[in-house]
């Protein structure tokens, strides 16, 4: 009888056993059935620019983005120049998203009156799941063309070819985290035409750069480009630029800081006057505002 | 003796696999945010769910990143900004379904009471909806308001004017067993 009773009490316990399997938290059951899916990292930086240089980012699809930047003068100008505030160097630009990874840009910045026009390709792209990806590789290229001076006002027989130069970068980024991102740049600047006393045609720089983000829609930037192989009497400097980056909807406003008041490639790698400690900082700001040209759906 | 054994294991076992579970064939989370400057709208096929009609439970889980949105750039900044989707990639629910019959036909009026969690804040809930059974089939449907408050979602002074205090969510689930 009491064999008996066990038995029972036995049974019941492997009944209720079997119960409690199918109790299991459905939210568990739910998560182990879930496929893996590759996601891409997002928002390594919030604009195209990092200070004045190219982030690895790219607009997306549709996407139409009107850059609007400014370079003051010199802050160790005085108070007379009111602290380099009453001179400004301009670039105005647009950049298209024709796929989420291809983009096409062109400008005008002030500074020796430069054209430029650019493409870029994110190569590789930042993610995890089915593979897993520590950095997105963007690859750029543009052209520029400096129209100053005049044909009349310079001291040789200019051509159109004299004035045009190429940039070529990878932009490799990984985002750590929501916080930190870094960035590597390796850059060849080519100029068709050089003083060759105080310059190559081909200049090799690396640079780097990264951003902290403090709040959702604020962040602090910087950048500087080591150049190599720079001949003894070249008067130029290494660009080093600080930022910080405000974004608001459709606007990123990025405030800077830097001793470059160009804003292409050629003129701020290998043309940088200033001389970033001896106080020859411009303060500027660039300013971006997205359009979405054609709908996602 | 053996017989009894027998029986009762049997019957532990029938019992534990007759809960008859539905799982999502398709499924859309749609919300939309009505503020003073710009409506927002986004919609989310990826969600999945399983809802175990014996018992009540149903359980879902709804993939962050997968809105989709109008503009690129507002699902950037839903991800980044007010979602933060890299800290918190899900939101869930976990909870029963309350006042069905299985065997009635027809939309029928339900509760769902639960654990809701979005950016990693969980809540108690009640979400009344519909549910209406069918041959090996169950959809549900919920329509309810999401206060971003009250998961602690932060929208900057900045664009209050654009993004709603309050969301409407969407929610349908077609299952199947």
């Amino acid at each position: 009888m009491m064999k008996r009773m066990i038995r029972v009490g036995v049974s019941i316990a492997f009944m209720m056993a079997g119960l409690g399997l199918s109790a299991q938290d459905l939210l568990s059951e739910l998560e182990s059935a879930e496929s893996k899916q590759q996601e891409y990292t997002t928002a390594t930086f919030k604009s195209t620019r990092l200070v004045n240089g190219q982030t690895m980012e790219t607009k997306h699809k549709g996407a139409l983005e009107f850059i609007f930047a400014h370079r003051f003068g010199a802050v160790n100008e005085g108070i007379y120049e009111l602290f380099g505030l009453d001179q400004a160097y301009v670039r105005l630009g647009l950049e298209y998203g024709i796929t989420d990874r291809l983009g096409v840009g062109f400008g005008r910045n002030s500074v020796d009156k430069t054209m430029d026009g650019y493409v870029r390709y994110k190569l590789l792209r930042q993610g995890t799941g089915v593979r897993n990806i520590p950095v997105t590789i963007t690859g750029f290229g543009n052209m520029a063309i400096r129209t100053s001076p005049k044909k009349e006002d310079a001291t040789f027989d200019i051509t159109l070819e004299d004035r045009i130069s190429y940039t070529t970068q990878l932009l490799i980024a990984r985002k750590f985290s929501s916080r930190l991102s870094l960035q590597l740049m390796p850059t060849l600047v080519h100029k068709n035409t050089v003083d060759a006393t105080i310059e190559n045609n081909d200049q090799w720089a690396l640079g780097v750069g990264g951003r902290i983000k403090l709040t959702g829609s604020l962040a602090l930037t910087s950048e500087y480009y080591y150049r190599f192989d720079v001949p003894d009497a070249n008067p130029y400097y290494n660009s080093l630029g600080f930022g910080i980056d405000i974004e608001t909807g459709g606007h990123v406003f990025q405030l800077v800081m830097s001793n470059s008041r160009g804003l292409t490639e050629r003129a701020f790698i290998t043309e940088t006057t200033g001389q970033f400690f001896d106080g020859d900082i411009h303060l500027g700001f660039n300013v971006t505002r997205t359009f979405q040209l054609k709908k996602e759906r | 003796m053996n017989k009894l054994f027998c029986v009762l294991v049997g019957i532990g076992t029938v019992v534990s696999t007759y809960a008859q579970k539905f799982t999502t064939e398709k499924s859309s989370i749609v919300f939309f945010s009505d503020a003073a400057l710009e409506d927002i709208t986004a919609s989310n096929l990826k969600a999945i769910s399983i809802f175990d009609a014996t018992k009540g439970e149903v359980a879902f889980s709804v993939p962050i990143k997968e809105f989709e949105f109008e503009k690129a750039l507002m699902k950037e900044h839903f991800n980044e900004k007010y979602l933060e989707s890299e800290k918190f990639p899900k939101a869930t629910f976990q909870g029963v379904f309350e006042g069905y019959t299985v065997s009635q036909g027809g939309a029928q009026p339900v509760t769902a009471k639960g654990k809701l969690t979005i950016h990693g804040v969980t809540r108690e809930v009640v979400i009344p909806g519909t549910l209406e059974f069918s041959a090996g089939k169950v959809v549900a449907k919920a329509k309810f308001i999401v206060k971003l408050e009250d998961y602690k979602i932060k929208i900057p002074q900045i664009v209050w004017q654009n993004i709603a205090e309050e969301v409407e969510v969407t929610i349908e689930f077609n299952y199947q067993s």
